[in-house]
């Protein structure tokens, strides 16, 4: 796998990578880089190791055979907020940061770009949802990350807070630009944000293909869903024609009935 | 069949369908079919309320004890009644010196409970956060743990005499264990995910743990010193009735010699006037030291 055109340096590169579980081998050669301000989808059935890969990557488990690069200002998002619940929101932010960027206004300002500026003083556990991923997103960002990584980061958010988030995800990395991995099952979030998606399956990429669509972009068209399908095939779904229903509506019968419950 | 048609209600059983067609204990309706909910969260009380709440119970306790004292249902010899157990403080106080007794216990308590507790805390992020610490030292602690801290107060007093060592090593090695159990458990219990997450954002060593193990292990840490409180107050009785010449408990095993009701009932009151206080003491830590809990959003 090479540079891709119109990126910078690699920010990732795996060779060759092997992960096993005691007997079960998880990742079996697992070839990727991701450029620096590149955005790469890493879609996959749940099961497949997407999860075991970013963990790789963030030095939480070690490979059992094969490189990993990485640089060192990489930050996760987790599915869920993972915020420290006896800290207020501003130190959530800042956690873990050396004395003198650990700053009140350094966190407030991370805050600001999530929107959630107002709540720096407020206590964790008072935080919605979607509120508390902002915030795990406020603390990515303030560490001005070379590659972000995102484990299904809206998988566990209610359908309109995961459109404005991935809206301001897709807005904040054309503004500073890190290199992305995002774990995700969903096509179309992959659609919507990728420039490249590869497809994990079986333990290794078995597709990547390159998303060409114009930014910002919208679901649908017949583009999207040329490659929706694409991408659907590989995972092993088939879904002929979406707008047709599954399964035959019958005949309403002489007296009226519908069928039976 | 198409879904749509055959299930009017989605999911079964959905909280929000217990909510609109269960109407709870307390809940009217009024004819409509419609109801308004009641509130799970009843108004809280105010302070003094709470407080004069509080207060019924021992003042309950208090005025049957004075009831049957002075009706006579309960012999002087049996139980002092409460207008004596007063008078005998007050004599105790101006004439034998309880101020300085109480002190003593007190000190002794306090040095005991925090070398006791403070070692326990030590002991228990260790074996929690370890799998080293766990190996070493588990099975040693539990060994221990079994045995009845009275039967170690003779091996003291026997090493180093009736000063105030056997005492307070006493009371610290009784304390350790409730607060050693509760440490360790609650280390244990720690969100893994939180903790992951904490060092992927660059914490380690000792700031993870101050900063994030310890606090969200607060909770057990403080039940442990709950429990370590009130066993440092038993220890307590018992090292200063064995082997002392000051403190409450030298006061309460004189009196027992020669059998003095009232003097017993006032050194029993004072312990449990200390235990009141430890509580209390133990509370305000809780609000201070753990103010995230006070408001908290269920999702
Ligand atoms: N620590 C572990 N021990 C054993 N098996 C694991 C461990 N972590 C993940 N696995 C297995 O690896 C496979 C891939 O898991 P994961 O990477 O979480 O999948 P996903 O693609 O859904 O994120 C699963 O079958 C899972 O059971
Ligand atoms: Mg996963």
């Amino acid at each position: 796998m090479t540079d891709t055109p119109g990126f910078g340096p690699p920010a990732v590169v795996l060779r060759d990578v092997t992960k096993s579980f005691g007997e079960r081998e998880v990742l079996s050669g697992v070839n990727l880089t991701v450029a620096e301000g590149e955005f790469v989808a890493l879609l996959g059935a749940s099961g497949s190791g997407k999860t075991t890969l970013l963990r790789l990557l963030l030095g939480l488990e070690e490979v059992t055979n094969g490189e990993v690069l990485v640089p060192v200002a990489r930050t996760p998002v987790f599915q869920e907020p993972r915020l420290v619940a006896s800290k207020k929101v501003w130190r959530n932010v800042v956690i873990g940061l050396p004395k003198e960027r650990a700053t009140r206004e350094a966190a407030v300002d991370s805050l600001a770009v999530v929107g959630l500026d107002h709540h720096a003083d407020a206590w964790p556990g008072t935080l919605s949802g979607g509120e508390a991923q902002r915030v795990a997103l406020a603390r990515a960002l303030v560490r001005q990350p070379k590659l972000l990584l995102l484990d299904e980061p809206f998988a566990a958010l209610d359908a309109l807070t995961r459109l404005k988030m991935q809206a301001l995800v897709a807005e904040l990395v054309a503004t500073y630009r890190p290199g992305v991995l995002l774990v995700t099952h969903d096509v179309e979030e992959a659609l919507l944000l990728a420039d490249r998606v590869f497809v994990l399956k079986e333990g290794r990429i078995s597709l990547d293909v390159a998303v060409g669509l114009r930014r910002p972009r919208v679901v649908g068209g017949p583009a999207f869903d040329d490659l929706r399908n694409r991408l659907l095939a590989e995972l092993g779904v088939v879904e002929p024609n979406r707008w047709q229903p599954l399964v035959e509506i019958e005949e309403p019968t002489a007296n009226g009935a519908a069928a039976p419950n | 069949m198409a879904e749509q048609f055959t299930r009017p209600f989605g999911s079964l059983g959905s909280a929000e369908q217990q909510a609109a067609f269960g109407t709870s204990d307390g809940e009217l309706s009024d004819g409509s079919g419609l109801i308004s909910p009641e509130p799970v969260h009843k108004p809280t009380r105010s302070r003094q309320r709470s407080l004069g709440l509080r207060v019924v119970g021992p003042l309950a306790v208090l005025g049957v004890w004075w009831l049957l004292t002075a009706t006579g249902v309960i012999k002087p010899f049996t139980l002092a009644s409460p207008p004596t157990v007063w008078r005998t403080f007050w004599d105790l106080l101006l004439h034998q010196n309880l101020l300085s007794d109480i002190g003593v216990s007190l000190v002794r308590a306090t040095v005991g409970l925090a070398i006791g507790a403070g070692t326990g805390l030590i002991l228990g992020v260790t074996v929690g956060l370890f799998a080293l610490g766990e190996e070493l030292l588990d099975s040693t602690l539990q060994m221990f743990r079994t045995i009845p801290f009275p039967a170690l107060l003779f091996l003291f007093i026997a090493w180093f005499g009736i000063g105030e060592t056997p005492k307070v090593l006493l009371i610290a090695l009784a304390t350790m264990f409730p607060m050693y159990l509760n440490a360790s458990n609650g280390v244990r219990n720690v969100d893994r995910k939180v903790v992951e997450a904490a060092r992927s954002f660059g914490l380690k060593g000792r700031s993870l743990i101050r900063q994030v193990v310890i606090p969200l292990s607060m909770p057990s840490i403080l039940n442990g010193l709950r429990f370590s409180v009130g066993v440092s107050i038993i220890a307590l009785v018992f090292a200063e009735s064995i082997a002392s010449n000051s403190g409450i408990g030298y006061l309460l095993n004189n009196a027992s010699a020669v059998q003095n009701i009232p003097v017993i009932v006032v050194c029993i009151i004072l312990y449990a006037i200390l235990g009141i206080l430890a509580d209390l003491f133990v509370r305000t830590l809780e609000r201070r030291l753990m103010p995230w809990r006070r408001q908290v959003a269920v999702r």
